[in-house]
């Protein structure tokens, strides 16, 4: 239930006692990624599940509580790994200033591309959403010369980044795991604000009856345009973590089976709660990294359990569990 | 560059975009019935080319790989349609779209599993291997088979659904399935058919395009997307937009890689673009189902 009048629908404070402890979804889920790197088998799969975490969480905001099933979102997640990868490789720009850089320029992409598509509707948006990112694809493909063509953009390594002048070793995987959380946390804090705004509840009107939403007077079009920014911002973000972190940029990042997987992953975890993405991106890649031990054709499985999770399952794992224990409004 | 030159790229665009329209008709028809879009019809389209290859080999003629693998994969759309996508009617709009996205991950991994992950050939029919001289120039004698092909499963479509009482049906349910049950008609059995009608025409479509492209496990990825765009420049469940708009992106695409081979992938989309920003709803598209 959404009241597009105000905001305090999507906020409104629980009364129970756990329900106001859930209340606090930022810091708890950076409690929950803070201790992460222990709670699964390796720090690799860790710092995995904090960048799709993030690009998740971003899709999210358009898919889960917009209402908006986008398959173009790997041209947002690509495009902030790639511009971060060229600012650092080739003008030299320090890679604090790369994010930022990145992260504004992909939004430019996801205006461009959000003009486009938010002129259709249902299905037809993601159809159009889907061939607008392979445009991307292929273009990045084509301008080798800048990306790399097939073979991915290498040579930008960020090795030894200073912190409020300390200088701090970017290779050793548990000082990186951290930094990059601070961008993880920045994203959260951002995206719950976004939500708690009243332009959270404006987004979420839109999902529940776009036609009302109209009715009421809030601009349809525009909404949705400025939305698929501010998600393509946030997964822009994620893409720039990845960059950081493994130093070069596959070009399979920007291919629809990025898309899909991030449409996979937030369907696992359960759309339209905070800490849903997460959760998704964990189960996936816990997933990818159990099954592929045993037999190389891990999709094999993904695909079906996903099927089976479409089937029955369609709030995600997240999203049950919190409607199985009927606790936190503000579904953290 | 001389105009025979050109008139020659004309036809293999012809061609080309044939095969464009029998995959996205496939996909148009499913969604003008079902307001289904199936995510797997990239996916089927490889399997159609797999079935293809596998039957022309088994039975030593192209021509029974040709005839059988459609009808066959069309068979297990239906079986896809009965076991999966049924339960998901009355469910939201994107539920049977996220569930064939899923389903495509299965079946690209199932052929990589029994047939590889490597190319394949796929040879072309000894009766039309060679050039034919037009006069003007040379043309693939398989590729002008395609185009003619195309043109006679067009015409049969066509003239079922609109000269036959099961394309009244058809039509009708397109429109209003309520009253056609109402009417006693089982609607179910008719979209059972149609789904199968459309993963069918994908098969087709890639069993036509296997002597023209290498057949791997991946190609059905770029056709999906191809698919989507023809059906999106047409207008979503409009037949004659997917003809119109598949001819015109398989032109496009073969008058650019004539003139700059680098912006021929890219041209469909940008072409689409265009489209969307002048008329959200296709050239051919109601207005107010989809934009």
């Amino acid at each position: 239930m959404t009241s597009p009048s105000s905001g305090e629908a999507v906020a409104k404070p629980s009364s129970s006692g756990l329900g106001r402890l859930l209340d606090q979804r930022v810091l708890l889920s950076i409690a929950v990624l803070a201790v992460l790197p222990w709670l699964l088998p390796s720090q690799a799969l860790a710092v995995n599940v904090l960048i799709y975490g993030v690009v998740v969480m971003g899709y999210n905001l358009l898919f889960g509580y917009t209402g908006l099933l986008s398959f173009g979102q790997a041209a947002f997640f690509g495009a902030g790994a790639y511009f971060t990868g060229i600012a650092i490789g080739r003008y030299g720009v320090p890679w604090f200033a790369a994010v930022p850089i990145a992260v504004l320029l992909s939004t430019g992409l996801a205006a461009a591309i959000g003009i486009v598509s938010t002129r259709t509707r249902g299905i037809y948006f993601s159809m159009v959403t889907l061939a607008l990112a392979q445009l991307v694809y292929y273009v990045a493909l084509q301008a080798s010369s800048f990306t790399g063509g097939e073979n991915g953009l290498r040579g930008f390594t960020v090795d030894r980044i200073s912190l409020l002048g300390f200088p701090v070793n970017f290779l050793d995987p548990v000082n990186k795991y951290y930094v990059l959380m601070a961008f993880a946390a920045l994203a959260m804090w951002f995206q719950s604000r976004i939500l708690n705004s009243p332009f959270g509840a404006v987004i979420e009107a839109i999902r529940e009856n776009e036609q009302r939403a109209r009715a009421c007077g809030y601009d349809v079009e525009r909404s949705k345009l400025i939305v698929f920014m501010l998600s393509g911002a946030i997964s822009s973000l994620g893409g720039c973590m990845l960059a950081l972190h493994l130093s070069i940029v596959p070009l399979d990042i920007l291919h629809y089976q990025t898309s899909g997987m991030i449409v996979m992953m937030v369907l696992l975890g359960g759309a339209r709660s905070f800490f849903g993405p997460f959760v998704g991106a964990a189960a996936f890649l816990i997933l990818e990294d159990v099954i592929s031990v045993w037999t190389p054709h891990w999709q094999l499985f993904v695909g079906a359990i996903f099927v089976l999770f479409v089937l029955f399952l369609p709030k995600g794992i997240w999203g049950t569990l919190l409607d199985t224990l009927g606790v936190g409004k503000a579904r953290p | 560059m001389d105009l025979s030159l050109i008139i020659m790229q004309l036809l293999s665009g012809i061609a080309l975009g044939a095969v464009l329209v029998i995959t996205a008709l496939g996909l148009t028809i499913v969604f003008g019935m079902l307001g289904v879009v199936n995510f797997a019809h990239g996916a089927l389209f490889m399997i159609g080319a797999y079935a293809g290859l596998y039957l022309a080999s088994l039975t030593g003629s192209f021509w029974w790989g040709l005839l059988l693998a459609p009808i066959l994969i069309g068979g297990f759309g239906m079986l896809i349609e009965y076991v999966l996508i049924r339960r998901l009617y009355g469910r939201s709009i994107d539920d049977p779209l996220l569930l064939t996205f899923g389903l495509s991950y299965i079946l690209v991994e199932g052929v990589r599993i029994v047939f590889g992950s490597d190319g394949i050939p796929f040879p072309t029919p000894p009766q039309l291997i060679g050039v034919l001289d037009l006069g003007i120039g040379f043309f693939p004698r398989y590729r002008l088979f395609v185009i003619a092909l195309v043109a006679v499963v067009l015409l049969v479509l066509w003239l079922t659904l609109e000269k036959t009482r099961i394309g009244l049906i058809v039509r009708a349910g397109a429109r209003d399935p309520t009253i056609m049950q109402v009417l006693g008609v089982d609607i179910g059995r008719v979209w059972l058919a149609i789904f199968g009608l459309g993963v069918g025409l994908a098969a087709l479509g890639g069993v036509l395009a296997g002597p023209m492209r290498s057949v791997n496990p991946e190609m059905g990825s770029l056709v999906l997307a191809e698919a989507f765009v023809v059906t999106v420049i047409g207008g979503l469940g409009s037949i004659v937009g997917a003809v119109v708009a598949g001819l015109m992106v398989g032109i496009s695409i073969s008058l650019v890689a004539l003139f700059a081979p680098e912006m021929a992938t890219i041209v469909m989309f940008a072409l689409m673009a265009v489209v969307l920003l002048i008329r959200p709803q296709g050239l051919f598209g109601i207005r107010g189902r989809t934009a």
